[in-house]
Order: structure tokens, then sequence, then C-alpha cells
């Protein structure tokens, strides 16, 4: 039940309009039930979560793999690759949020949410606890794509979760800076080029595809900081072995560093939008 | 239910909705000019003007939506600005645009509304299939909304707004675009909630819908009240129907003028020769005159070819409350209503 249970009929809860932590959870329910049930209506939403990850390391496994390891050495490369490639995959993920959220917003839908006594979080929320289940969705499919092409994980199987865990958690603050986009920004398709923009130089720009060490002085100084290293250099840590904790705790940091900055200006943003 | 009950007990005996000087501007457009209303508790308030009156604005701002700019509201009590929480727990909305998820079942999207309002799963899906099968939408249950015609999605979202059973209603132009079968469940559902207690701010383009729905009746024009007060006082001013005779002759249309002048039927005076139509115009207000009329053009051997009724035009309820034409031209169908719905 609500904030005012059934002992409490019109008792200074409803009165004051506040909405319970029991309420807010069954709203979020109900709103997650409906962006799952979006995409069971239209499985095509599901390509980026299914089918990206399978045709990204494929290429840049067999394209890249030969001359970063020696041709014949691409399993090298898989290894040096695949926990990077989880990192990335959050952010693509994200991605897809921003353009949905700023599509979602158009549709009337969105003014019967906001006419009703319901937390204007839950919404957002909702929307990030399916994208993370997408992201989960589309990191299984990596890795059984890299264990089938070879991946050698040589920690524990706890590692590996652990390294999946952080990519969930960064991924879900990353989603709050597109949602913040998705927002702010009149088209999908500007959210699109806004987010391609910040995409690929810190996609690029880290220790994602290539180790830092050949890359210029300044390059190497902007991969240093840049959050998807620190991402990509824990997960291959925890998955291959290495010094964990700077690098962990650095991804830690930065997720709730941007999670703190960028969500209460998303509900703020959603709030006052009209 | 504890949404009713909440909603009786704030409300301030009398007046379901108050609106006082009410302004909202977008840039230089003054949207709301001071507008001032209320709806009685189990009433139906006719909001009458054409595009762009500020109809549109006027809902946003009661429901939340929109922040006003000066005056006050209050909805059951609850004032629009400082208790949009509270406020929300006793309103339905349903806007020109259906607002209900296209890729959801019409189910789907009732048992998520019901869901949102804090029923238990089961009182959701009891609710949610109740109300399907009260807007005759049972068999289109499981389909996407999406596929829906224009007026099955505008029954899906008039069952979703009343889910809750709003203390108050808005309805922002519900029968625009429909079809007269449709438009007349709309009305019927409508006065079902009035006759279970709720109370509903209409807006509408149409007199005619006006006089089927609500008792009393606001217009507006740019922003502002131009009039207001019962149906019935505002169709005697404007004259209620005009009843056209057509006869058979076209020769005897001065002469059928000239009977009705002269048999001085109660209430019947005005009649007018429409030579380019060749059509006899008779202002009424009620059934009985027209049966009187057209008897006694009968009795007096008239041959009549063709009888209709009309209602006054929107541009005709504002001549006769203003002396001036709507501000603004008429347009087909439903149009946006204010700047807003760019940002929308």
């Amino acid at each position: 039940m609500s904030a005012a249970t059934v002992s409490a009929p019109a008792a200074a809860p409803v009165r004051e309009g506040r909405i319970g932590l029991r309420a807010n959870l069954r709203h979020i329910g109900a709103l997650a039930r409906r962006n799952m049930l979006q995409i069971k209506a239209d499985p095509e939403s599901m390509f980026d979560a299914v089918i990206m990850p399978i045709i990204f390391i494929l290429l840049f496994t067999y394209v890249f793999g030969g001359s970063m390891a020696g041709k014949g050495h691409e399993q090298e490369y898989l290894n040096y690759l695949v926990p990077g490639l989880m990192a990335m995959q959050g952010m693509n993920i994200a991605m897809a949020v921003g353009t949905g959220v700023n599509d979602d917003f158009k549709k009337g839908v969105m003014d019967r949410f906001r006419t009703m006594p319901i937390s204007r979080s839950s919404v957002l929320v909702a929307k990030i606890v399916v994208e993370v289940g997408r992201m989960l969705v589309a990191t299984a499919i990596l890795l059984g794509m890299g264990f089938a092409l070879g991946l050698s994980v040589t920690t524990t199987p706890l590692h590996l979760l652990a390294a999946v865990a952080l990519s969930m958690v960064f991924g879900a603050s990353l989603m709050w800076v597109f949602i913040l986009l998705g927002l702010s920004l009149k088209t999908p398709q500007a959210v699109q080029g806004m987010a391609m923009i910040i995409l690929m130089p810190l996609q690029f720009g880290s220790s994602i595809f290539a180790p830092t060490a050949k890359m210029p002085g300044w390059l190497e100084g902007f991969t240093k900081y840049n959050p998807l290293s620190n991402l990509a250099d824990a997960s291959r840590h925890l998955m291959r072995g290495g010094p964990v904790a700077h690098s962990v705790w650095m991804t830690l940091a930065w997720a709730v560093a941007i999670t703190v900055v960028t969500a209460p200006l998303a509900v703020s943003k959603f709030r006052s939008k009209t | 239910m504890k949404r009713n009950d909440t909603s009786r007990g704030a409300g301030s005996g009398g007046n379901a909705v108050e609106v006082r000087g009410l302004v909202k501007h977008f840039g230089a457009t003054k949207a709301l000019d001071g507008v001032d209303l209320d709806v009685r508790e189990g009433t139906v308030l006719g909001v009458l003007g054409p595009n762009g009156a500020g109809k549109t604005t006027l809902v946003r701002c009661l429901s939340t939506l929109l922040r006003p700019d000066a005056g006050t509201a209050r909805v059951a009590g609850y004032d629009v600005v400082a208790q949009p929480r509270q406020l929300r727990r006793v309103i339905g909305l349903t806007g020109q645009y259906a607002s209900v998820d296209e890729k959801l079942s019409g189910f789907e999207n009732l048992y998520m509304i019901g869901r949102l309002l804090d029923l238990s799963r089961k009182d959701a899906r009891r609710r949610g299939e109740e109300m399907l099968e009260r807007f005759s939408l049972t068999e289109a249950a499981k389909r996407p909304a999406g596929q829906y015609s224009g007026g099955m999605r505008r029954r899906l979202d008039l069952a979703a707004s009343m889910i809750g059973r709003p203390a108050v209603l808005y309805l922002d132009e519900p029968t625009t675009g429909l079809d007269p079968r449709t438009r007349n469940e709309v009305w019927q559902e409508v006065q079902r909630m009035v006759s279970e207690g709720s109370t509903v701010l209409l807006t509408t383009q149409y007199m005619e819908e006006a006089e089927q729905l609500a008792q009393e009746l606001t217009v507006i024009d740019r922003g502002r009240v131009i009039a207001g007060g019962r149906v019935d006082e505002l169709k005697a001013k404007v004259g209620g129907r005009t009843l056209q005779i057509r006869p058979a002759d076209r020769g005897e249309l001065a002469r059928m003028v000239g009977a009705l002048a002269q048999a001085g039927l109660d209430g019947i005076s005005g009649a007018t020769a429409d030579e380019a139509e060749g059509v006899v115009n008779v202002p009424i207000i009620s059934d009985e005159q027209l049966t009187a009329v057209v008897g006694l053009l009968g009795s007096r051997g008239f041959a009549i070819s063709g009888i209709s009724t009309h209602l006054p035009s929107l541009d005709e309820v504002f001549l006769a409350v203003t002396g001036q034409k709507a501000s603004i031209p008429q347009e087909d169908g439903a149009g946006t209503d204010a700047p807003q719905e760019v940002a929308a």
C-alpha cells in the first residue's frame, strides 16, 4: 500500500502529498514494466545490445589484432580488447537512453505521468533500471562471444563478476548524463550528434583499444584522467590479474561524481519541462 | 476509495475549482490574461473559445503542467503552485492529444496507470478490464494502442483518466476530430462520471457540446473571460437554435414569413427569408416552438420540401455575447492552442 496505509485513511502522509519509499518502488516497477513492454513490442530496439557487441569484437580482433600482437596472435589482443569493450559498452547503451528519453518526451504519455501522484524521478529511474538490464544482456553476449573466440580469464569468476558489476555502475552513472542531454536538446538527432562528439574522444583516447604508453605525451595525459581508461584498466586487471585498487577506486569515484552532479540536474530539468 | 475521500475532505465546500486572476505569458503572448472562473462541485463547466483563446494553457496550469505567472488557482482546496503533489491525487486529464503509450496494449496502459495510482495488482487488473468494457474496447484490449483508430485512442485516454475516479476531471477538447458515434459515447461517459460525483472542466469549440454536457459556460478569447453564466441564459442571449424551412416553391418565401409574423406564436419573432438559399430562418429555443411553427405552416397549406435545425456556431455565440467576431479565425480540426504546444 502507499504511504498512508489502510490503518490511516487520509492521514498526514497523504495530505502532505509525500510519496513513501514502498509506493515509489512500486511506481518504478510499473514504469520499468512499461519500458520492457516497449522493447517487447519493438525488438529491433535491442539490436544495439545484441548485434553491436558481436560486430565490435570480430572487427577489432581481426582488423587490429594481427598488427597489435602479430599475425596469428590475435587471441592475445582479444584478451586485451574484451575488458575494454566491456567498459565501452556501457557508454554505447547509455547513449541510446538519451535519444530514447528525448523521443519519449514528445509523447503525450509524459504529460499523463506528470499529472499523476508519482515522484518525478521514478520515470527516469525506471528507465535506468531497464537500461542496466540491457547492458547486462550486451555484456553477456560480449563475454559469450569472447569465450567462443578463446578469451581466457586468468583470475576467479568472482573477479569477473566484479568487473561486470563495475561496468554496470559506471554505465548507470553515464545514463544520467545522456538523460540530461536528452532532456536539454530539441531532437533525437541533436542528442545523437552531441553524444558522438562526447563519445569518440573518450572511447578512442583511452586504453580500450591500445596501451597508452606509445601515445604522445599530451594524449597519454588525457587518457590517464579519462574515466573510460580507468574502467578499462580495472576490468582488465580484474579479469587478467594486476593491481586493481587504483583503477577501481578511480572508476567508482567518477561514477559517484557524475551521478551526484547530473542526476539532480536531470530530475530538475524533467520537473520544469513544459 | 482513498483518493476520493481525501479530495472530498479537502473540498472547499461549493467550488471544486476556483481560479482568480490567472496569468500565463509565453514571451509576448498573453495566453492567459487574468482569468477568473469557478466550477461548482459535481457540475460541468464548459470553457468555450476559439483556437488560441488559452483553453489548453488554462487546463495545463490547473493540472500542474504549467506554472502560472500570476493569480491563484485552487482545485479541491489545493493550491496549484503550493500543493501540486496533493492536487495530482484528485485530478484526471484528457488532452487533445491522446496521452497513452502507443507501444503498449490498451489493457497494459490501463494496468500501468492503475498501479501508478497505488491499486493492488488485482484491483488494477479488474479496474482496467472494467474500463475497457465501459468504453467498448474489450475486443481491442490486447492490441497496441498505436494501432487504434483516433476514436479508440481517445476512448482509451478517457478510460485512463477515469481509472482513479478523480474528483476533478479536465477534458481538453475531448471530441475534436471524433465521429458522431464516438462523440456520443464520450458524452455518455462524461455524464456518467458527473452522476457519480465528479466535477468536470470541459474545453470545447462547439456550442453543441457545451450544451449537451455543461450547466455553466465561460466564454474566453485571447486569454480573457468575455462572458459567463448558465448555459440556458447564454442560449437565450444567443437565440437557441435556428429552424430552417425550405418551401417547395421559392416564390412562397415572403408569404411564409408573413404567415409566421401574423400568427404571433409564443416566443416566435424575427422569422426572415433568405432569398439566396431559398429558406426561411426562424430562431427558436424549444422543441415546442419547432412543432408549433411546422404545425402552423402545415395547417396553412404550405408545401415544404425541407426542414432542418442548426445550433449557433461558435462565431454566432461570440457575435451575440460580445458584439464582435472571434479574434482568431476558426480552423478545421484540432489546432494548437497556444505557443506552448511547440515546446511540449
